[in-house]
């Protein structure tokens, strides 16, 4: 080992044993936990069984919870793709001041507390809430229906929770655009139109990617909101396992729901960078 | 011995060699250049010099120690960047200081030499700014008089100039070439740009993949190129494929100077004339360019395009499209012989 | 280029969206009335006193003060030097590291909460303030790091080898040149770690004790039982604070470059 090396593992000793000690160890302990048996008298039986993961893999009660995580991310990936990419392209083309305040405006949601702002949603989608009543008004619904404990409410409550991730992928992205590219096709004669989808959209695709990918892993393992708009009626895969380790105490069963939708989550994610290293390397290599 | 001495240094990063073979002797004073394209190893060897790379093999000394045993901050050696690396939070003055705190000289004295250095290089009154408070050209003067302020055995400059327009750089040349004939600093540059090489060298060592290809005043560099490289990278050159002929060598049939075997003629644009009589190579001007104090014309003949650069000097010349006869004094030209690598 | 008036209406669409629920949060904390509503004919700070009732509340805030500044802290101190030697050594394993060290980014905060909760309960320090700021200083960590590389990576390594030239040695190099240069770095990765910490709310359900309630989790924990114009008082205060904040930080270090890095555009 020559001094250099020597040198840089002795500055990342300190982070990369705090690491190995704290992040490393329990992950193993708890993939351990998920493969333990478990009686209601006993508690955790150290024994090494997966007839926790059989559970959970052969009963409907969880495949229709684990779907329902994976509609609800899908959904407000989607969601977040068709409203945060367009509205990152038009604080593009604001002017200052306009354009640093609106991107305050978008930001600050990020720092505010996620419980405060399902608060809101709360408020919003209850029976007495103004969606609901909104919705009767306009003659949609025959009486105000409350959207609390709805896949709806959720997916509307989780796409303002994270939109913001997406706006801000997205800036980026534009932000490594030149902007005479669109210059230079309007003076080919394109159209506002043909100008986003054929120049705008494609050098915006890597943000809209990457988002897609913060927004879709947050939004399936997102716990707060689900919890507070879908409560103990409509479960997802995290409260669910939340439900596995604070009420019913059975630790083994939900250490292997974590385990699932961590795994779960990182296939789907593993799987989408690759296909946007394979897509995109070419073009936007260096 | 030279003041410093560079004896058969080698630089390899694994397979890839960045400088082999190199000897090089600086005497006491000196300007010494290193020119040559980028990845010739000229920057490789001042961080030789400066010690922030370890050559491979061979050894460096200066004023007769072996330099190899020092560490960088004990060398004791001026080094201006090229990317300036001021310290972007401190003032100009601090940084022009930094050096002789290192070598824990007074206060008193700090601030003397401090307004020295910075009276030399004029900003005598900028001392109290912040580096990113400042043009370029001014950057470039903090970091020469943060070099120069430590009385340094040798100045190394690292593509000093690069970063600056034109117009600057001519001045910051002038300048540097006063100040370092003042202060009698032996200085190593290392630059890609020939124009700068021979304004202020006293010597150029020209440089191509990691060797030596020529050491030798601008004038002669220039005038006497060593090989076809230095010909080609040192100023613009003309060359002809020639033959032999009982009348001496021939460009597709013209003879133009004396010779017997096969060769390569090289020939600046400067030094080719128009002729009007005797032997000569046909051609017809295709452009001719108007360079303000030179023109410059392109002119094709059987042996190749051929450039020709004449001074503006109320003579009339050519226009396009005219037939012309080419002619050049045999010593001007220089030969390599053909089949021989160059 | 301009924005067109179709855009202009899906912007101002856009941003209701995002303000709605906070200000309807806000407007239904000043209401009068005993039960959720929207005041109309006057404002009251009735919900705003009964929170001096509630005690809780207002040791949850401390916990959550204290926890965030000792946990960004702490991750501030690890990520300085993991970060120049990732930003300034070439060593093999410094890009699996690096990757190593931003992996929390990637597991989801339950997943983490679970994992300490089984970790303390095994270590026997389940419920203690220690046990919760170590599992937030794995939390923020990337945050300060991501910041603290960023400062190390953008600094010139010329500057350095400058300064070794002009005769300094590595520790007062160090100590006047490379930490005066990243500690505009150190203090955005500590208010973003900061920020992070004090809004978590996921891994410390898990691994907080009626003690170390940190107020996110207290405020998550009465939502369930109810929701009342007092949680919206909290939260409305809540949200005061955090613009408060936000307000500060754009002022002094700018919001766009702390979540976006540089604007080149």
């Amino acid at each position: 080992m020559n001094a250099q090396a020597r040198q840089g593992w002795l500055l990342v000793a300190p982070a990369t044993l705090l690491f190995v000690g704290i992040v490393a160890t329990p992950l193993a302990m708890t993939l351990l936990l998920s493969f333990n048996g478990w009686s209601s008298t006993q508690g955790i039986v150290p024994t090494l069984t997966v007839q926790n993961y059989a559970e959970i893999l052969s009963d409907s009660f969880f495949a229709e919870i684990f779907l329902r995580t994976l509609r609800i991310a899908l959904w407000v990936t989607l969601i977040c793709v068709l409203i945060g990419a367009p509205e990152a392209y038009i604080l593009r083309r604001m002017r200052e001041p306009w354009r640093s305040s609106f991107i305050l405006v978008v930001i600050g949601p990020l720092l505010v507390s996620v419980v405060a702002r399902t608060l809101g949603w709360a408020l919003l989608l209850g029976g007495n809430g103004l969606i609901p009543l909104a919705l009767h008004r306009l003659g949609l619904t025959s009486s105000p229906v409350s959207l609390m404990f709805t896949e709806t409410g959720v997916v509307i409550a989780l796409v303002h929770v994270l939109v913001p991730f997406m706006v801000l992928s997205v800036w980026a992205s534009l932000a490594r655009m030149d902007p005479a590219t669109e210059r230079a096709a309007q003076s080919l004669g394109a159209s506002q139109i043909t100008i986003f989808l054929r120049i705008v959209l494609p050098q915006a695709m890597p943000g809209i990617l990457s988002g897609g990918i913060i927004v879709f892993s947050l939004a399936a393992s997102a716990f707060a909101t689900p919890a507070i708009i879908g409560g103990r009626r409509l479960k997802v895969a995290s409260t669910l396992a939340y439900d596995e380790f604070l009420n019913t105490l059975n630790w083994p069963l939900g250490a292997a729901i974590a385990v699932l939708l961590l795994v779960g989550i990182v296939a789907i994610v593993v799987g989408w960078n690759r296909f946007i290293e394979r897509r995109y390397s070419q073009v936007f290599a260096s | 011995m030279p003041y410093l001495a560079l004896e058969n240094i080698r630089k390899a990063y694994g397979p890839a060699v960045a400088v082999d073979r190199l000897d090089l002797g600086v005497e006491k004073g000196e300007f010494i250049s290193l020119l040559g394209p980028s990845g010739c190893g000229k920057t490789t060897t001042l961080q030789m010099i400066a010690g922030f790379v370890e050559p491979t093999q061979g050894a460096i000394a200066l004023d007769g120690i072996d330099l190899s045993r020092l560490a960088p901050e004990k060398r004791g050696l001026g080094i201006v960047f090229q990317s300036y690396a001021l310290f972007p939070h401190m003032t100009v003055a601090a940084n022009v200081a930094f050096g002789l705190e290192m070598r824990r000289v007074g206060k008193a004295e700090i601030r003397q030499r401090v307004e020295q250095a910075l009276a030399m290089v004029g900003l005598a009154d900028k001392g109290g700014r912040y580096p990113r408070q400042m043009s370029g050209g001014q950057q470039q003067r903090v970091a020469l008089a943060r070099a120069l302020v430590i009385r340094p055995a040798i100045l190394l400059l690292d593509e000093p100039l690069s970063n600056l327009d034109a117009k600057q750089r001519e001045e910051m040349q002038l300048e540097l070439r006063q100040i370092q004939r003042q202060s009698g600093t032996t200085t190593v540059l290392v630059t890609h740009d020939q124009q700068e090489a021979l304004a202020l060298s006293d010597r150029i060592v020209v440089m191509n993949q990691g060797r030596v290809e020529q050491i030798g005043s601008p004038f002669d560099v220039y005038e006497r190129p060593g090989s076809a490289f230095v010909a080609t990278f040192l100023g613009r050159t003309n060359t002809f494929s020639a033959e032999p002929t009982p009348r001496g060598l021939a460009v597709a049939g013209h003879v133009m100077m004396p010779g017997e075997r096969p060769a390569t003629i090289s020939i600046r644009p400067e030094k080719v004339d128009f002729t009007t009589d005797g032997d000569g190579l046909p051609g017809r001007v295709l452009t001719r360019v108007f360079q303000g104090n030179h023109w410059l014309l392109h002119v094709e003949t059987p042996g190749g395009l051929c450039l020709v650069i004449r001074p503006n000097d109320g003579r009339p010349l050519p226009g396009e499209g005219e037939t012309v006869v080419l002619a050049f004094r045999a010593r001007d030209a220089s030969l390599s012989l053909a089949g021989s690598t160059p | 280029m301009r924005n067109g008036p179709l855009a202009l209406v899906f912007h101002a669409a856009f941003v209701v969206f995002l303000l709605a629920p906070m200000v309807l949060v806000c407007l239904v904390a000043f209401t009068p009335e005993g039960f959720l509503s929207i005041p109309t004919t006057r404002f009251s700070l009735r919900w705003f006193e009964r929170i001096a009732q509630y005690p809780d509340f207002i040791a949850a805030f401390r916990t959550s003060l204290f926890v965030a500044t000792a946990a960004s802290l702490i991750a501030v101190l690890f990520a300085v030097p993991a970060a120049l030697a990732i930003a300034r050594y070439r060593f093999t394993g410094r890009e699996a590291l690096n990757a190593f060290f931003m992996a929390p980014l990637m597991i989801p905060h339950l997943v983490l909460g679970i994992a300490f909760l089984r970790f303390y309960s095994l270590l026997g320090i389940s419920g203690t303030m220690a046990g919760l700021i170590i599992g937030h200083v794995v939390v923020v960590f990337p945050f300060a790091m991501r910041m603290v590389l960023a400062a190390a990576t953008g600094m010139d390594k010329r500057i350095e080898d400058a300064a070794t030239a002009l005769g300094a040695d590595r520790i007062t190099t160090y100590r006047r040149i490379v930490i005066p240069l990243i500690i505009p770095g150190m203090a955005s990765g500590f208010a973003l770690a900061f920020i992070q910490s004090f809004d978590e709310v996921t891994m410390t359900v898990f691994i907080a004790s009626a003690t170390t309630t940190t107020l996110p989790v207290r405020m998550f924990t009465y939502i369930q039982d109810s929701i009342d114009p007092l949680i919206c008082a909290v939260s409305a205060l809540l949200i005061l604070f955090t613009v408060l904040a936000m307000l500060v930080i754009d002022r002094f270090y700018g919001l766009q470059r702390l979540f976006i890095g540089e604007d080149k555009s």
